[in-house]
């Protein structure tokens, strides 16, 4: 994986959002929404390691966070665990809706 | 106490401070003066720019001493795009530099210039093939690479970089600060930056060199310290000192760098089996003999690191909570893995095995009990 970008180093991940996640509507409805706004990296991680088996498998969880780290950190999570980072989605109010597919 | 945070500083060698010593008696006055005592600082000052100058592969004329590798740094980039600013206003630099080098990006930027950022692999090695594009496109005025990266220990493909800048008529800054003293400065560099504590030299010691024919203007006020580079009083024995330990230093690299290098094989080796859910991150064989970086899942960095210390052992951490800022490494972003639960180990000249084995043997429990808190078992 490589990006090529012009700008600030020093990016906002509101700026990586618009350049690498799909801006639109997600297209699957997620089957769990799991609300870490406010809280700081790893309690969003924890709280989706924690329930992610309460969907099916094959179905989709939504973490809500605003902590920077967690950008980044739930779809390396995802990779090290073998599930999908489906996309991150930009909130309104500021921080993602980042959707994550149970694999297993 | 066990200090394995040689990437943040180096303890001082003894032979710098053999040097620095002996220096701060016969080396205080001022090099620019013409009675003995300056005579004999300049003296001094110049022995040691040679010295310098030989062991990076310069031409003494070539080397100025700055305050700092992050003053380098300044200097090296925004004195080389103003001496180019006929050639254009782009800069190209890897994703993963060190923050001196995008910080000088952005007054760049501010100045109305513009700055491409090439991307790096999940280990943290910029895209040669990117690069070499990148530095192609009309109006580059300057390119940067690091030789190695800071927080995760991977090597640059600086002589592909080199060779594309080359073609491209582009000069190339070399960040050497975290290899410099411990691997050979590779060639191909127009600028060369390093930092004189990371090899082991006192602290206020930093190396510029700018190849003759590369042209580069002051972006700062002018003063006629280190051929119109550098501005203020040299701090003479303390490059005094530095010179004396990237000498020694670099006689020793090759052996100390195998045997630093093995105790980092260990550690890459042992922590993923000794804890769960931990990634290694940076290249396993493409990189710096002496540092290794690892992201334990579910852990905050800065219990890691306070539990660590507390156990006795000295680390650094590129997690948000730890630093200054609230946002993560850059670097980890980039190369999009865990930046929470990280630590970083760097060993200093003499690290020990012994150090190893203890560090091996109390993490696992340290680990546990910061993710027990969590309530994660």
């Amino acid at each position: 994986m490589w990006r090529r970008r012009t700008g600030g180093a020093r990016r906002s991940p509101e700026a990586a959002q618009a350049e690498l996640a799909e801006p639109v509507q997600p297209v699957e409805p997620p089957a769990l929404t799991i609300d870490a706004l406010g809280r700081k990296c790893p309690i969003p991680i924890i709280m989706l390691a924690e329930r992610i088996n309460q969907v099916a498998t094959g179905g989709v969880v939504a973490v809500l966070a605003d902590d920077p780290a967690a950008f980044t950190d739930v779809p390396a999570w995802c990779r090290l665990k073998s599930h999908e980072h489906v996309a991150s989605y930009e909130l309104p109010q500021g921080g993602w809706s980042i959707h994550v597919r149970r694999n297993y | 106490m066990a200090y394995l945070d040689a990437a943040s500083t180096e303890p001082l060698h003894p032979a710098a401070r053999d040097a620095l010593l002996a220096a701060i008696d016969a080396g205080w006055a001022d090099p620019a003066r013409l009675y003995g005592t300056a005579r004999r600082a300049q003296m001094l000052l110049e022995r040691a720019r040679g010295e310098v100058a030989e062991l990076i592969g310069a031409r003494p004329d070539e080397v100025s001493f700055t305050s700092s590798g992050t003053q380098a740094v300044h200097l090296g980039v925004l004195g080389t795009l103003a001496g180019r600013r006929r050639a254009g206003t782009r800069l190209v630099t890897g994703a993963v530099e060190h923050s001196s080098v995008l910080h000088a990006g952005e007054v760049h930027e501010h100045a109305g210039g513009e700055m491409e950022i090439v991307g790096v692999s999940r280990t943290g090695r910029v895209d040669a093939g990117a690069f070499a594009e990148s530095v192609a496109r009309p109006g580059t005025a300057l390119a940067c690479l690091q030789t190695a990266n800071h927080e995760v220990g991977t090597l640059q493909p600086v002589e592909e970089a080199a060779r594309a800048c080359r073609e491209a008529g582009v000069p190339l800054l070399v960040d050497a600060a975290q290899s410099a003293g411990r691997l050979p400065i590779p060639e191909g560099w127009s600028v060369l930056t390093a930092s004189a504590h990371k090899w082991g030299g006192p602290a206020g010691v930093g190396v510029l060199a700018v190849r003759k024919g590369v042209r580069w203007r002051s972006p700062l006020p002018e003063d006629e310290r280190e051929r119109r580079r550098v501005p203020g009083f040299e701090n003479v024995p303390a490059i005094v000192a530095a010179a004396a330990a990237l000498r020694a230093r670099s006689e020793e690299a090759q052996a100390e760098g195998r045997r630093l290098s093995a105790l980092v094989d260990r550690i890459r080796a042992e922590v993923p089996r000794l804890v769960p859910d931990v990634e290694v991150v940076g290249d396993p064989v493409l990189r710096l003999p002496h540092l290794v970086t690892f992201s334990c899942l579910y852990v905050e960095g800065e219990a890691l690191l306070t539990e660590l210390d507390k156990a006795g052992f000295a680390v650094s951490s590129g997690s948000s909570c730890t630093a200054s800022t609230l946002r993560p490494s850059h670097v980890l972003e980039a190369m999009g893995v865990l930046t929470h639960g990280n630590v970083r180990v760097s060993l200093p000249r003499g690290a020990s095995e012994d150090d190893i084995d203890r560090f091996l043997a109390v993490l696992p429990d340290i680990v546990r009990r910061i993710r027990s808190s969590l309530g994660v078992h």
